[in-house]
C-alpha cells in the first residue's frame, strides 16, 4: 500500500484547515467506504484527517421544530433515536436496512452521505472508468450493469448512489450544513448530489475541503410521521438496494392526497426525489390506480439498459406498495 | 429396504463439540500464514489484466529501487519447475497468458505493505490477443472429454433414449443453466514456506490434504518426498478449492528458494476468483419421457460446460443421474468448451450439485405434467438395482428419506395448481428434491500407540478443514479402544504422520476412521504397544455394491408480489448416510451443505465480463453468499443405516450431500408459489417480478 499520513482534527475549522490545499487529502469518518476504496487502489490519499472527534455527535432540536443531527453521529445511534423513529420512521428504517450492524456502528452521518457511487468498473482499477479515470470510457453500458442507473444517467456514467439514508433524507427534505474554506453554507440534500453528465468524477457539489457538519431535518409533518422506507435487495441483509423507496403520505379528511413525499434509491447517480409523481398525486384520491398512474409518470423518463430494465417495474411497484401501505392498504 | 436403527456404541454417536473449538474462537489455533518466522519475507501475486496474450516485459527495476523490495519473480527468472502433469501449477514458467487473473509476477518484500504497493505499481507490458470467454450451447470448441471427474466415462447410453422419449405419452424437454460459482472459504489460500540448510522444505499450507501437496511440491522442485514437510493442523475451509495444490504454495516455495528467507503468501479474496478454481457454469438439457402412471421410459441428460486452455477439468455433471431412477432407455453426455477462462475445479459436490438442479427440477416439471405428487413420482421410479451398473445397493433409503421428510415438513400431497397460497403480498410455495452422493474411500494408514500410563496417541495425516474430523476420529478411536475420551490424543495435519488421503469427496472421516479403528482394534487385541494399520486391502475386498448416500430436501418459499424478493423461512433435510459418528458436527455439515445450496439457488453468481474476460464481481460485497438473515429454520434429521457392505466404520460421508438437490427444491417451491419455472440459477428477483 501507499504510505499516508494521518491526523486527528480537533474542531471543524481545524479539519478544513488541515485539508485545504492538499488535493491528496481526505476526511476520514467511519472509514467504511474510504478504507475499502483504498484497499482496492481506487483511492490513494496521502493524508487522512480524522473527523470523528469534532464534537459533532449530537442529535438536538432546533428552533422552529426541526432536528439537527451532527455529522459525526453513528448510523446505529441515529437509527435508535426514539424521537426520530416516531417523527420520521422512514429515516430509521433506511438506516437499519443499510449494511450490517458492525458497519452501522462505525458509519457516520457525514460519511454515509459522501460514500462514493457504486459500479463494478469504478471499483476495479484494471478496467476503464470515466469516474475514476476521466476520459477512459464507460464499459458498463455494454458490460455488467444489472445494478446500475435507469434515471438521470449519461453516456459517460451509469453508476448509482448506494446510500439508503440519503434516500430518506431526500424524501424528508433535509438540509446539509457545510463548512469549508469559503465559510459556512447550507444546501438541500437533493442539491448536494450531482448527475454524472459530462463529468462523472464528482459525485457531489462539494469541494474536497468542504466538511459536512450536520444534517437538519425540517419540522415533522404528516408525510414525515406516516412514512416508510422499503428496500428490495438480493439478500435479506448486508446488500445494497436493487431498488428502494422512501415515502411519506399525508391524507386530507376526505381521503385525498394532501402531502406526499417520494424518493427512489438505486436508480440514479443520486437519491432520486420523485417530484413528478408527487405532483401527479397531490390533491388526487389515495387509490391504487392513482398511485400506479403517478409511478408511471415518474418512471416515464427512465432509460434502462437490457439488464436493468426490470428496475422500472420494480421502482413503480415499490412506489405503489409503499403508498398503499401508508394509505392503510394491504400490508407488505 | 427398511431403515434399521444403528446401535449406538459408547464413545461415538453422541454430540461432541469440536475439540479445538476454544483454540479457534480465542485465536490460539494457528493457520498457515500465522506461523512466526525469523526474517520473514512477504510475497504478493501480480496478476494479468488481459485474458489472452503474453507478457513482453516486466520492469522489476522500477520497484526494486525500494529498500523494502527483495525480489521480483517473472517467467524469465523464476526457478524452473519439473513437469508434474498439472499445467496450472507451472507458474512463471513461460510468458503466455491464458486467462485474466493469471500469475504473471511475484513481488517479495520485507513487509506485506511494501509487497502490495510494489505489486500494484510493477510495470508489466503485454501483447494482447483476442479472447473467448463466453460459454454457449453450440460453442465451436465443444469436445467430448476422455473422462469426467474423477474417472467416469463422459457419455453413457442404454437402449433407445430418443425413440423411447418420442414414444412416451408424457414428456418434458427443458434446458437449465447454472452459473460459475466460486469457493469462498473463510481462510483464503495461504502458505508459509521455509527452506532448511539441508535442502529440505517445510510448508505451512492451507489445504485439504498434506500428502498431495508434499508429493506435488517434491515433484515440482525435484526433491524426494521425504524432504518436504507439509503442516496443516487447522484449515479455515476449502470446499474443494484446497483439494490439490494451488499456485500459492508453489510461489511461496519459489520465493523462499530465491530469497533465502522464509516467505509468507496469502491469496487475496479478489485473486481467489481466478486462482483457486471454481465451479464451471453449465448448460444442461434434460429430457424425460414417462407413461401416464409416472413410470419413466427415457432419461436423457446432456451437459455443456467449460474448461480452460491451461488444463482440462471436466465436471461430472450428469453422472449422478445415471444411478438415480429406473428407466430402460437412458443417455448422459458431457461436452466441454475450451475457453480463455480461469481453471475450473472442485467445489462441494462437483457434478452432483449442478446436475441435480437440472435433473430434480425436470422431475418436478414432469410431476406437474403428470398431475402427480412429486414424491410419488420419485417413489414410482425407485430402482431395484443400480440402473447404471446393475449392482445391488449396499443400502438405499431414498424413499424413507422422502417419506420421513414429508411427514416432518408437513408436505401437502399434489397435484395442486401453483400460485394458490398467499399471505398478504407474499406468495407461498413448497418444493421437494432428492439428494444423492456416492460413497468413496481412499486407502489410509494410521498408527496408534499406548504409553505406560495407558494413554493412547493416534497419528494419521488427516485434515480437519473445519468439519470436525479430528473430533470424529477421536470418538472412533476411543470407541475402538474402549477407553475414556481423555485417554486418547489425536494427531493430524502433518505430512510426517502416516499417510492418508484428502478431506474431499466426502470420504475423509470414512477413510481415516477406517484406518484408525483398524489400528485401535489391533492394539487392543495385542494388549498395548504400537500398531500401524493400512486399509488398502480392506478397500479392495469391498463387495460389488452400489454405495451412496441419499436424502430428501423440502423447502418453503415466500415471494413478494411487488418486488419479486424471495425468502426461505424453512427447510427440512432428511439424509441416509450410513452411520453418523458425531450428531453435533454432522448436523452442522448438513446445515452447511443446505445453506450453501440455498446460496446457490438465490445468490451466488460469478458474472463473466465478456469484454474483459474476468468474473466482474470478484469480492464478497458483490458476489453474494447467503447471510444469516437468508437462512430460516433448518430442520435436519437422518436415518441411521447399519450397512454391512460399507466396511470400516459403516459411514458413507456427509460433507457434500447436503448441497445436492437444494437448489432444485427451492426452484420447485418457487414454481409452486408463483407458477414461474426458473431454469437459470441463481433465481433473481426480476425473474419473479410481475
Amino acid at each position: 500500500m501507499k504510505p499516508f499520513a494521518y491526523a486527528v482534527a480537533g474542531a471543524p475549522a481545524d479539519a478544513v484547515r488541515r485539508i485545504s490545499g492538499s488535493p491528496g487529502a481526505r476526511f476520514l469518518g467511519g472509514g467504511t467506504n474510504l478504507v475499502d476504496l483504498m484497499r482496492l487502489g481506487v483511492e490513494s490519499p496521502d493524508l487522512l484527517v480524522d473527523v470523528t472527534r469534532l464534537d459533532l455527535d449530537r442529535i438536538e432540536p432546533v428552533d422552529g421544530g426541526g432536528v439537527r443531527i451532527g455529522a459525526g453521529v453513528r448510523n446505529s445511534d441515529l437509527a435508535a433515536d426514539p424521537r426520530l423513529r416516531v417523527a420520521y420512521p422512514m429515516l430509521s428504517q433506511a438506516l437499519l436496512s443499510g449494511a450490517s450492524g458492525q458497519l452501522r456502528n462505525l458509519a457516520t452521518v457525514g460519511g454515509n452521505l459522501l460514500q462514493r457511487t457504486r459500479c463494478p468498473y469504478f471499483q476495479d482499477v484494471t478496467k476503464p472508468c470515466n469516474k475514476r479515470s476521466p476520459g477512459s470510457g464507460c464499459p458498463a453500458r455494454t458490460g455488467v450493469h444489472r445494478d446500475l442507473a435507469i434515471l438521470g444517467a449519461s453516456e459517460h456514467c451509469i453508476a448509482t448512489h448506494p446510500s439508503d439514508f440519503a434516500v430518506a433524507l431526500a424524501a424528508i427534505g433535509a438540509r446539509v450544513h457545510v463548512t469549508g474554506p469559503a465559510g459556512d453554507r447550507t444546501l438541500k440534500v437533493t442539491e448536494l448530489y450531482r448527475s454524472p453528465g459530462e463529468d462523472p468524477s464528482r459525485d457531489t457539489v462539494l469541494d474536497p475541503a468542504d466538511l459536512i457538519t450536520a444534517v437538519e431535518l425540517p419540522p415533522s409533518g404528516p408525510a414525515h410521521r406516516t412514512s416508510l422506507y422499503r428496500k428490495a435487495r438480493d439478500r435479506a441483509s448486508y446488500a445494497f438496494a436493487v431498488g428502494s423507496v422512501a415515502a411519506g403520505l399525508g391524507l386530507t379528511p376526505d381521503g385525498e392526497v394532501g402531502e406526499v413525499r417520494i424518493a427512489l434509491g438505486a436508480v440514479a447517480h443520486k437519491p432520486w426525489r420523485a417530484r413528478l409523481a408527487e405532483a401527479a398525486l397531490t390533491g388526487r384520491p389515495a387509490t391504487v390506480e392513482e398511485f400506479r398512474r403517478a409511478a408511471g409518470i415518474e418512471l416515464a423518463a427512465a432509460e434502462p439498459l437490457p439488464d436493468n430494465a426490470f428496475k422500472v417495474t420494480l421502482s413503480q411497484n415499490l412506489i405503489v406498495a409503499a403508498l398503499l401501505e401508508l394509505a392503510g392498504g394491504e400490508a407488505r | 429396504m427398511s431403515a434399521p436403527v444403528f446401535r449406538r456404541p459408547a464413545a461415538a454417536g453422541p454430540p461432541q463439540p469440536r475439540e479445538e473449538s476454544v483454540e479457534k474462537v480465542t485465536g490460539a489455533a494457528r493457520y498457515a500464514y500465522e506461523y512466526p518466522q525469523q526474517e520473514a519475507a512477504y510475497a504478493w501475486i501480480v496478476t494479468s489484466p488481459i485474458a489472452k496474450g503474453r507478457v513482453l516485459t516486466v520492469d522489476a527495476d522500477h520497484v526494486l529501487r525500494s529498500d523494502d523490495v527483495i525480489a521480483v519473480l517473472r517467467h524469465d527468472n523464476a526457478p524452473r519447475l519439473e513437469d508434474v502433469g498439472d499445467p496450472a501449477l507451472a507458474v512463471l514458467q513461460d510468458p503466455a497468458v491464458a486467462y485474466r487473473g493469471q500469475v504473471v509476477a511475484l513481488v517479495v518484500a520485507k513487509t506485506p505493505e511494501a509487497a502490495r504497493e510494489a505489486a500494484a505499481t510493477l510495470p508489466v507490458e503485454y501483447e494482447e490477443l483476442g479472447h473467448d470467454v463466453v460459454l454457449t450451447p453450440d460453442h465451436e470448441s465443444l469436445y467430448q472429454p476422455d473422462a469426467v471427474n474423477p474417472d467416469y466415462p463422459a457419455d453413457t447410453e442404454q437402449g433407445d433414449p430418443d425413440g423411447a422419449f418420442e414414444a412416451s405419452p408424457v414428456r418434458v424437454d427443458h434446458t437449465y443453466r447454472t452459473v460459475a460459482l466460486h469457493n469462498n472459504p473463510m481462510e483464503p489460500h495461504a502458505t508459509t514456506a521455509l527452506w532448511h540448510d539441508d535442502g529440505s522444505l517445510t510448508l505451512y499450507d492451507s489445504n485439504q490434504g498434506g500428502h498431495v501437496v508434499r508429493q506435488t511440491i517434491a515433484g515440482l522442485f525435484g526433491l524426494a518426498p521425504d524432504r518436504v514437510r507439509v503442516m496443516n493442523p487447522h484449515v479455515g475451509g476449502g470446499f474443494g478449492s484446497k483439494g490439490t495444490p494451488r499456485p500459492n504454495v508453489v510461489l511461496a516455495a519459489m520465493a523462499a528458494q530465491v530469497t533465502g528467507r522464509p516467505v509468507k503468501i496469502a491469496v487475496t479474496r479478489q485473486q481467489m476468483f481466478s486462482l483457486v478454481g471454481y465451479r464451471t457454469p453449465t448448460i444442461q438439457r434434460v429430457r424425460l419421457g414417462a407413461e401416464a402412471d409416472g413410470r419413466l421410459n427415457s432419461i436423457t441428460h446432456e451437459v455443456v460446460e467449460q474448461t480452460s486452455t491451461v488444463k482440462e477439468f471436466a465436471e461430472q455433471t450428469a453422472v449422478a443421474t445415471r444411478s438415480m431412477y429406473a428407466a430402460p432407455h437412458r443417455r448422459t453426455s458431457h461436452r466441454l468448451a475450451r475457453l480463455d477462462v480461469p481453471v475450473p475445479s472442485w467445489m462441494r459436490a462437483p457434478g452432483e450439485c449442478p446436475g441435480f438442479f437440472a435433473f430434480e427440477s425436470a422431475l418436478d416439471e414432469l410431476a406437474a405434467e403428470l398431475g402427480m405428487d412429486p414424491i410419488d413420482l420419485r417413489v414410482r421410479n425407485e430402482p431395484e438395482t443400480d440402473p447404471e451398473s446393475g449392482k445391488p445397493f449396499s443400502s438405499r433409503n431414498l424413499v424413507a428419506c422422502l417419506r420421513q421428510g414429508a411427514e416432518r415438513f408437513g408436505w401437502e400431497p399434489r397435484p395442486r395448481a401453483p400460485r394458490t397460497r398467499r399471505d398478504g403480498r407474499w406468495l407461498i410455495g413448497t418444493g421437494v428434491a432428492s439428494s444423492y452422493y456416492p460413497t468413496y474411500e481412499a486407502p489410509a494408514t494410521a498408527t496408534v500407540s499406548a504409553d505406560e500410563n495407558g494413554h493412547h496417541t493416534v497419528a494419521i495425516n488427516a485434515t480437519d478443514i473445519g468439519t470436525g474430523a479430528r473430533t470424529a476420529l477421536h470418538q472412533l478411536a476411543a470407541e475402538a479402544l474402549d477407553v475414556p475420551w481423555a485417554d486418547v490424543t489425536v494427531r493430524i495435519g502433518d505430512s510426517d504422520l502416516p499417510q492418508a488421503g484428502l478431506a474431499g469427496g466426502s470420504m475423509g472421516t470414512r477413510s481415516w476412521g477406517w484406518a484408525v479403528t483398524k489400528a485401535c482394534r489391533a492394539l487392543r487385541e495385542q494388549g498395548g504397544g504400537s500398531v500401524t494399520a493400512n486399509t488398502a486391502e480392506d478397500i479392495k475386498a469391498l463387495g460389488e455394491y452400489s454405495r451412496a448416500a441419499y436424502g430428501a430436501q423440502f423447502v418453503e418459499v415466500r415471494v413478494n408480489q411487488d418486488t419479486g424478493e424471495l425468502r426461505v423461512p424453512r427447510m427440512t433435510g432428511v439424509f441416509a448416510a450410513g452411520r453418523i459418528v458425531n450428531s453435533r458436527t454432522a448436523r452442522s455439515q448438513f446445515i452447511g451443505g443446505m445453506t450453501m445450496g440455498l446460496s446457490m439457488a438465490l445468490h451466488e453468481e460469478g458474472v463473466m465480463d465478456a469484454a474483459f474476460g474476468d468474473y466482474a464481481n470478484h469480492d464478497l460485497a458483490s458476489y453474494h453468499v447467503a447471510a444469516c438473515a437468508d437462512v430460516g429454520t433448518m430442520d435436519i434429521a437422518w436415518i441411521e443405516e447399519d450397512d454391512e457392505h460399507l466396511g470400516g466404520t459403516g459411514t458413507k460421508g456427509i460433507g457434500e450431500i447436503g448441497i445436492v438437490g437444494t437448489a432444485a427444491a427451492v426452484a420447485n417451491a418457487v414454481y409452486d408459489a408463483t407458477g414461474v419455472r426458473v431454469r437459470d440459477l441463481p433465481i433473481h428477483l426480476e425473474d419473479l417480478l410481475a
